[in-house]
């Protein structure tokens, strides 16, 4: 499905029809994920379906920022939890600290805002570094969030968190009902999905990726390179704290153990195990960790169940190091090679030709 | 441009997202869920209670009314979320109308609200012991046959005061709701005997370092009560231990629990002759305790003897059982005549008899012990006393015992 969409012809010419636009790969897709509360019990509407729809897009904001921006972030769900403890701050909660009972459409907003300007924060002191650096300054705020969060009672309430947060009624229809909730889920992560797609063709996407491969030129022909790089922190903050707030009405409660580095490094697999190269990955590698999680325990019992899911996890990337998306790539037929590379070799080949004119 | 991956693809999600309920259930066996800590700082915790309900388990032959037990495991990792997200998936995927668990304190909180959510659904309590999981606002469906943090510390502090002679004691303990509620249910004696606690350390679950919280231990303490668990017992006790001091122990119900104890090293002489109290004594020679210790070294893996852990989760499951033999294994009404047979069971225990009081948090009997050495050279928590039928409000009328406040980090207080 990803050659179809990625294909510059297929959205340059006009004349072709929307369904060639859009891709019978995405419409095919799309159709499945309207359909699949038909098929799906509530267990695997929301447990499943929409837990996978919200570590997916935990997982694209990082998609995004290493996929386009060669900086790999372990810091993703430091902000979605950031979002979360908003929510549960000012929105309700039943835990007596704080819970100022301000109504969704006040604390969305705000939560919103807050994660993406703390992602900046992150993004501003990270990108002055690169590769393993990046990963390491990452995973140190990660890493301090979480003990500031356990050990903090006045803001955070330490170690037992914020519990009995309720996603909100709107429209007569409880939000964190099996189906409104996965509905829901489904459409922030469809409009993530659209955006970040639109997003890396878009001039920003393109100087961004630009600057991922060679950051020292796009300097020299006049690019503020830290600028872009903090907005691209930006807007994966607004992505991580959108989801931050479904995960916390998915979850009816946040603690430290949200944000803890654990979570954060399943982030990271998510990311790998889908691949890196297409917003799709993210939400593939998601339903496979959460499937995998999930059941584990019932394939091998409760002693080794992590063993399993590790080797599952060394196995993908084993087998294919760009996770499920290289995987296709390989298995697919030669023919079929009109997909994101060319797509990357002709933007690349139309950068040089703009700039050589 | 090719159908192969499109397939690939849609084969993939189809099967993934919409493979029906994976268990098929048989007609004559009843599935009851196991939630405890398989993973993270108290998987070996977790694996000890897992011998105790399959301890109860056998003792039914692994039938009751007449059908199969099924055993279904959920793990967490000692956090709220995940024991939340795991019992969801046994009791909306695996379909569970009986649950048993969770094993820690904060999950025992976050699990009772769940419990809420589901009121078809039957949950008893694995071993978490946190004070307000069963005393402010309670979910009907929600039972602990084993009691909580602070019954358990019944007799410790006067016997800490008055027959050890501690007068000044510092505590130090995990930073979260159940050791919270050792601390309070053993400061309530000890302060009201006459005792001060000058200095309270909390320390996260999973702390290595405990080198500032042993700094900031008053050098003029007579003891230190310690409320750790597992890892973090052994690494405070052989760190202290290390610094030099000298100060006496006073344990709490899981920092001498055979998990520590069974810990190799230098630790063997610090512990011995430390108090503690607790729903269990190693020592104890009535015969159900016996026939019960044998009964749990049957299993694979068991300690030399039934850790709380073991215990709590089977009281736990043999109420369950009980009940179920009554109602004849019968939950089609939602589980309500199960729930009204659990509210009014009463029965003997390994460690005497368990009732419920209206809150459904049982009442039973406490065990003061001392750490000493028994003749093959393991440790043991040696009985000293019995506290007979202790209560969740510790004797004190139910509206002056809410008065006290709920537990934290500075309730209660006694400088």
């Amino acid at each position: 499905m990803t050659d179809l969409t990625l294909t510059p012809a297929a959205s340059r010419t006009a004349s072709q029809g929307w369904i060639e636009k859009v891709g019978i790969g995405h419409i095919l897709l799309a159709f499945f994920l309207l359909i699949y509360p038909v098929m799906a019990s509530d267990f695997f509407l929301t447990q499943i379906g929409g837990y996978s729809l919200v570590l997916g897009m935990i997982a694209l904001s990082l998609m995004l920022l290493a996929g386009y921006g060669g900086m790999v972030s372990l810091a993703q769900i430091t902000v979605a939890g950031a979002a979360g403890y908003v929510v549960a701050i000012f929105g309700e909660n039943n835990s007596g600290v704080y819970g100022f009972g301000w109504p969704w459409w006040i604390y969305g907003p705000l939560a919103i805002m807050i994660a993406s300007l703390m992602s900046a924060l992150i993004g501003w002191i990270a990108v002055r570094t690169e590769g393993i650096y990046t990963i390491m300054i990452t995973l140190a705020v990660a890493t301090a969030c979480f003990y500031f969060a356990q050990q903090n009672y006045a803001l955070f309430n330490g170690f037992p968190g914020y519990n009995g947060l309720r996603a909100p009624d709107v429209f007569g229809l409880y939000w964190r009902d099996p189906v409104p909730f996965y509905y829901l889920c489904l459409a922030n992560a469809v409009v993530a999905y659209i955006a970040v797609l639109y997003g890396a063709r878009s001039t920003f996407g393109l100087t961004l990726q630009a600057i991922r491969d060679n950051p020292r030129r796009m300097r020299a022909i006049g690019f503020n390179v830290t600028a872009h790089k903090v907005f691209a922190w930006w807007l994966a903050g607004l992505i991580a704290g959108a989801a931050g707030i479904l995960l916390v009405w998915f979850n009816g409660r946040i603690s430290p153990g949200t944000i803890a580095v654990g979570p954060s490094i399943n982030i990271l697999v998510i990311a790998i195990i889908g691949g890196l190269r297409h917003p799709i990955g993210p939400f593939i590698g998601a339903v496979i960790v959460t499937l995998m999680q999930t059941f584990a325990i019932d394939i091998i019992g409760a002693e080794r169940f992590n063993t399993l899911i590790g080797l599952v996890f060394l196995l993908i990337v084993f087998v294919s190091p760009d996770g499920i998306l290289g995987l296709w790539e390989r298995l697919k037929p030669q023919a079929g090679r009109d997909d994101w590379r060319s797509f990357k070799k002709a933007a690349n080949k139309a950068e040089k030709k703009g700039r050589n004119a | 441009m090719n159908i192969n991956r499109r397939t690939l693809l849609a084969l993939a999600l189809a099967t993934g997202l919409t493979a029906p309920t994976l268990s098929v259930a048989q007609a004559d066996s009843i599935k009851i869920g196991v939630l405890a800590t398989f993973e993270g700082a108290f998987a070996v915790l977790g694996e000890d209670s897992e011998r105790g309900a399959l301890t109860a388990i056998d003792e039914f032959g692994g039938k009751v009314a007449g059908k199969d037990i099924e055993l279904i495991k959920g793990s967490s990792d000692a956090s709220p979320d995940s024991a939340v997200r795991a019992a969801r998936k046994l009791v909306e995927q695996d379909g569970v109308k009986v649950l048993i668990g969770p094993l820690s304190g904060d999950e025992g909180i976050a699990v009772k609200d769940y419990a809420k959510t589901q009121p078809d659904v039957t949950f008893l309590n694995g071993s978490s012991a946190a004070q307000d999981t069963t005393l402010r606002n309670p979910a009907e469906n929600f039972f602990r046959f084993s009691t909580d943090g602070a019954q358990w510390m019944a007799g410790l502090g006067n016997y800490a005061f008055n027959e050890k002679g501690y007068h000044k004691v510092a505590t130090v303990a995990e930073d979260y709701s159940f050791p919270y509620t050792q601390v309070f249910g053993f400061m309530a004696e000890f302060c009201k005997a006459g005792g001060t606690v000058p200095s309270k350390s909390w320390v996260p679950i999973g702390n290595k370092d405990y080198s500032s919280v042993i700094a900031a231990i008053p050098d003029d303490v007579d003891a230190i009560y310690v409320a750790l668990g597992g890892a973090d017992a052994v690494n405070f006790l052989s760190q202290y231990n290390d610094a030099g001091g000298q100060a006496p122990l006073i344990g709490g119900s899981i920092t001498v629990d055979q998990t520590v104890l069974t810990a190799k090293g230098r630790l063997h002489d610090v512990l011995v002759g430390t108090p503690a109290a607790g729903p269990t004594a190693d020592t104890n020679d009535s015969q159900a305790w016996k026939d019960f210790s044998a009964a749990y070294k049957k299993q694979d893996g068991a300690f030399p003897s039934p850790s709380l852990f073991a215990h709590a989760y089977y009281i736990n499951m043999k109420a369950a059982l009980l009940a179920l033999q009554e109602v004849n294994g019968d939950l089609s009404d939602g589980g309500k005549k199960f729930r009204e047979v659990l509210s009014k069971l009463e029965f003997e225990t390994p460690t005497g008899k368990v009732s419920l009081d209206e809150n459904r948090n049982a009442i039973a009997d406490m065990f003061l012990t001392e750490v000493s050495e028994a003749d093959d050279g393991t440790l043991v928590n040696k009985l000293i006393k019995v506290t007979p039928q202790v209560n969740q409000t510790l004797g004190i009328p139910k509206d002056e015992f809410l008065a006290l406040g709920a537990v934290s980090r500075e309730n209660p207080s006694c400088p």
